[in-house]
C-alpha cells in the first residue's frame, strides 16, 4: 500500500502547488496498481477504467455496477475497478452480462471487450444480445489489432495496415473490409444508444466519458441496449511511439471510424 | 537408402509446427490467435507473404470457424492445416467432433495449455485430455524437432486411405511453443517424396460436383453403429500405421521416435516410469543418473494418447515390478492422472503390480529433476513390497 500512497501524495502535492486546490484525483473506484502497472507504455485501455470509474461515481452507481470482461488486454481492467466482475471465455461477455442482468435488473451491468473479442469470435453473442434488446451496456475498445496475442489482423484493421498476420499490409481484396461496430449496432431496433469516442485528446476523453454516461443512463432508464466504441492507441503493436500513435489515430483511425453518436433514443418504438 | 539431410535453424516450437505444415504444401490454412499458439499462424502468414507457401489463408473469426473451414477443405479434396490451444480447442469442440465423424483428415497443432475456469496462461495437457473421446488421433511430442517431424508424419497418417482421420500434434505450451532450439528442416522436395505414397493410393471420398455426395447426413440405427464401428476400427489400424510411418521416416530422414511409444532402457528394467511431452526429456536424464547408481529403472515416453497403445505398452511393461505414471493433467472424478487411469485399465494384461499416479506440472509448475527422482524412489520402494500411496500431487506434498 505504501507505494500507492506515496504516488498519490506526490500527485496531490503537485496539484496543490499549481492551483492551491484539488482539481483532479484518483476516482475511488479505481484501484491503485500496487504490484506495478500492467499495461504497455502509451496504451489507452487504462483510461477506459478511469472513465468508467468516474462515470459510475458521478451517477452514484459505484456499489451497484457489475462488470463483465473478456479475454484480452481489457481483462486487466478487472483488477483496476473496485466493483464486482466476471471474466468470460473469449467473446462471451454479452451472454454472461445477460445472465447477470436477468438476476439484477436494477443494477448497471456492462461489458468491456476488444474489437477482436466483440466483432469476430464474439459476434454471435453480440448479435444475440442485440436481437433480444438486452438492457446491458457494451463498451468496445477498438485498437485495430488483437493486442494481447501480439498484434494480429483484427476485423477493424485498416487497409494496408501491417500486422503480424498481414506482413505486407492488409489487402482488402483478400481479407475483406474493416467492420464499423457503432454504425452497425445503431441499425438494431432494440438499441437505445450507440456512439464512438476516442482517448487521443483531453477533449475526446471528456466527450467519450459523456458517451459512457449516456449509455449507462439509458440502461438505468431501462430503454434498451447501449453501446460505446472507444478508439484506443496500441503503440506496442502498431510499432509506433505513444506520440506517433496519437497522430495515427487522428490521421488514419478517425477518418475510417468517425466519432460521434449514431443513435440516441429515449424510447424504443 | 541414403538419409536426406536438411538445413539446421534455431527456431521455436511454434515455428517448427509452421515449418512442418508449410513443407507439406497445404491448400488451406486457417487459425485464430490464442496464446501460446499464435506464432504458428503468424509464421505461416509470413511464409505466405514471402511466396513460399501457396495456400488459401483464411483470417477467421474464431476456432469454431477454423475447424469447420479446414474440415470442409479436406472434404473438397484439399490438404488443410490449423493450430490452436486450450480455450481455442474447447471453442472448436463441436466442429472437431464433426471433423472426426466426417473422417476429415485435418492436421492440427495444439500447444498444450490449461483449460478455462481458472485463468491459467500456462502449460498443462488438460486441453488435449479433454478431447480424449473426440475420435481424433492425439499425438504428444517432446521437443521442437519432433514437432516438425510429427506434423509431416501426421499428414501421412491422416490422409492414408486406411485411416482418414483428423490428427492433432500436441506439444507443451510455453515449454516448447516458445523454446528456440536447433531444428533440422528437411528439404521441400524430400518431404514431397515422403508424402508421395499418398498419391498412389485410391482416391479418398470427396466432394466432386459431377458425382453428388452428401456429407454429414442423418445416420440412424444400424448405419450409425456401422459408422462408429468403422471409425473405431480406423483408430485401431492407426496404431500399426504410426509405427510404420515412424520407421519409414527414420529411414528417410534419419530420425525416428519409436512410433506409438519410445522405450528407453526398459528391457532389463525392474521398474518403469511413464511420461509424455517435454517432461520425457528430463525423465530420460534422471533415468541415466539412477542407472549409474545401480537402479534398474526405465522410461516409456507415450507418443500417442488416442488410440491408446495398449499392445505396445503391454509388451513393454509385462513382468515389471512397479510402474509410476507422471501426468500433466487430472482425471476429474477419478482423482488421478488420465494416462495413469488408462494404464490401470491394462492391469489384467500387464499384471497386477503396484501402479502409482503422480500429478505434476500443472499451470507451468516444473516437472523438475528432484520431482522425477522422487517418483523413481517411491516406485522403487513400492516394488520392494513397501506400502505406497496410489496418487500423489507432487507440488502439494513437498
Amino acid at each position: 500500500m505504501s507505494q500507492g500512497g506515496r504516488l498519490e501524495d506526490a500527485m496531490n502535492e503537485e496539484v496543490k502547488v499549481v492551483t492551491k486546490q484539488r482539481v483532479a484525483g484518483r476516482p475511488k473506484l479505481l484501484v491503485p496498481q500496487i504490484a506495478g502497472f500492467i499495461y504497455c507504455p502509451g496504451c489507452h485501455e487504462p483510461l477506459a477504467a478511469r472513465a468508467i470509474a468516474e462515470v459510475l461515481e458521478k451517477l452514484g452507481m459505484g456499489d451497484r455496477a457489475i462488470g463483465v470482461f473478456d479475454i484480452g488486454c481489457n481483462s486487466f481492467l478487472l483488477g483496476m475497478l473496485d466493483i464486482d466482475a466476471v471474466l468470460t471465455p473469449h467473446g462471451r461477455p454479452p451472454d454472461m452480462a445477460t445472465g447477470v442482468k436477468r438476476v439484477y435488473p436494477d443494477n448497471i451491468v456492462f461489458t468491456v471487450q476488444g474489437d477482436g473479442g466483440l466483432l469476430s469470435i464474439g459476434a454471435d453473442p453480440l448479435l444475440g444480445a442485440l436481437t433480444r434488446a438486452e438492457k446491458i451496456t457494451i463498451i468496445m475498445l477498438n485498437n485495430a489489432v488483437y493486442g494481447t496475442t501480439g498484434g494480429q489482423m483484427a476485423p477493424t484493421s485498416l487497409e494496408g495496415q501491417v500486422t503480424t498476420t498481414t506482413p505486407n499490409g492488409r489487402d482488402l481484396a483478400r481479407t475483406g473490409f474493416p467492420t464499423h461496430a457503432a454504425e452497425m449496432i445503431a441499425t438494431f431496433r432494440g438499441v437505445a444508444y450507440s456512439a464512438r469516442g476516442a482517448f487521443n485528446t483531453p477533449k475526446n476523453y471528456m466527450r467519450t466519458r459523456k458517451y459512457i454516461t449516456s449509455a449507462f443512463q439509458k440502461q438505468m432508464d431501462n430503454v434498451g441496449l447501449s453501446f460505446v466504441e472507444i478508439i484506443c492507441a496500441c503503440p506496442e503493436n502498431w510499432r509506433l511511439s505513444p506520440i506517433d500513435s496519437l497522430k495515427w489515430i487522428e490521421e488514419k483511425m478517425i477518418p475510417e471510424f468517425p466519432l460521434g453518436e449514431f443513435k440516441n433514443v429515449d424510447r424504443i418504438e | 537408402m541414403k538419409v536426406r539431410k536438411g538445413e539446421i535453424k534455431v527456431i521455436t516450437g511454434n515455428a517448427a509446427a509452421a515449418y512442418g505444415a508449410m513443407l507439406c504444401r497445404p491448400d488451406v490454412v486457417a487459425s485464430y490467435p490464442v496464446t501460446p499458439q499464435t506464432e504458428v499462424g503468424e509464421q505461416l502468414s509470413r511464409f505466405h507473404a514471402d511466396g513460399i507457401l501457396d495456400a488459401e489463408m483464411v483470417e477467421v473469426e474464431g476456432e469454431s470457424s477454423s475447424m469447420n473451414i479446414t474440415a470442409a477443405a479436406t472434404l473438397a479434396g484439399g490438404r488443410a492445416f490449423t493450430a490452436t490451444s486450450s480455450w481455442g480447442l474447447m471453442f472448436m469442440y463441436d466442429a472437431m467432433l464433426q471433423a472426426a465423424g466426417f473422417r476429415a483428415p485435418v492436421v492440427m497443432a495444439n500447444a498444450n495449455r490449461e483449460t478455462p475456469g481458472i485463468l491459467a496462461v500456462s502449460c498443462g495437457q488438460q486441453d488435449m485430455v479433454s478431447t480424449r473421446d473426440s475420435g481424433w488421433v492425439l499425438i504428444v511430442v517432446e521437443n521442437c524437432q519432433e514437432i516438425l517431424d510429427s506434423v509431416i508424419m501426421a499428414f501421412r497418417l491422416a490422409e492414408d486411405i486406411e485411416i482418414q482421420l483428423p490428427v492433432m500434434v500436441n506439444y507443451d505450451g510455453f515449454y516448447l511453443s516458445y523454446l528456440a532450439e536447433a531444428v533440422e528442416i528437411p528439404a521441400r522436395e524430400d518431404v514431397d517424396q515422403f508424402l508421395a505414397p499418398l498419391k498412389l493410393q485410391p482416391e479418398r471420398t470427396k466432394l466432386v460436383p459431377e458425382r453428388p455426395l452428401g456429407c454429414g447426413t442423418h445416420g440412424i440405427l444400424v448405419e450409425f453403429m456401422e459408422l462408429r464401428y468403422k471409425h473405431c476400427a480406423a483408430l485401431e489400424r492407426a496404431k500399426r500405421k504410426l509405427d510404420e510411418i515412424d520407421q519409414e521416416f527414420g529411414e528417410f530422414f534419419g530420425r525416428s521416435y519409436g512410433g506409438q511409444i519410445e522405450e528407453y532402457r526398459t528391457e532389463d528394467a525392474e521398474i518403469v516410469v511413464l511420461a509424455s511431452g517435454s517432461a520425457a526429456g528430463t525423465a530420460r536424464m534422471v533415468i541415466d543418473t539412477k542407472r549409474a547408481e545401480g537402479l534398474k529403472v526405465g522410461l516409456i515416453k507415450l507418443r500417442v494418447f488416442r488410440p491408446f497403445p495398449r499392445e505396445r505398452l503391454t509388451q513393454a511393461l509385462k513382468g515389471k515390478k512397479a510402474i509410476g505414471v507422471i501426468d500433466r493433467s487430472v482425471c476429474f472424478g477419478w482423482n488421478c492422472g488420465p494416462i495413469y487411469m488408462e494404464l490401470r485399465a491394462l492391469s489384467p494384461d500387464i499384471g497386477f503390480v503396484p501402479m502409482m499416479s503422480f500429478i505434476d506440472g500443472l499451470a507451468n509448475m516444473d516437472i523438475s529433476i528432484p520431482h522425477i527422482e522422487r517418483v523413481i524412489d517411491e516406485v522403487y520402494a513400492a516394488s520392494q513390497g513397501k506400502s505406497y500411496q496410489e496418487v500423489t500431487w507432487i507440488p502439494l506434498e513437498e
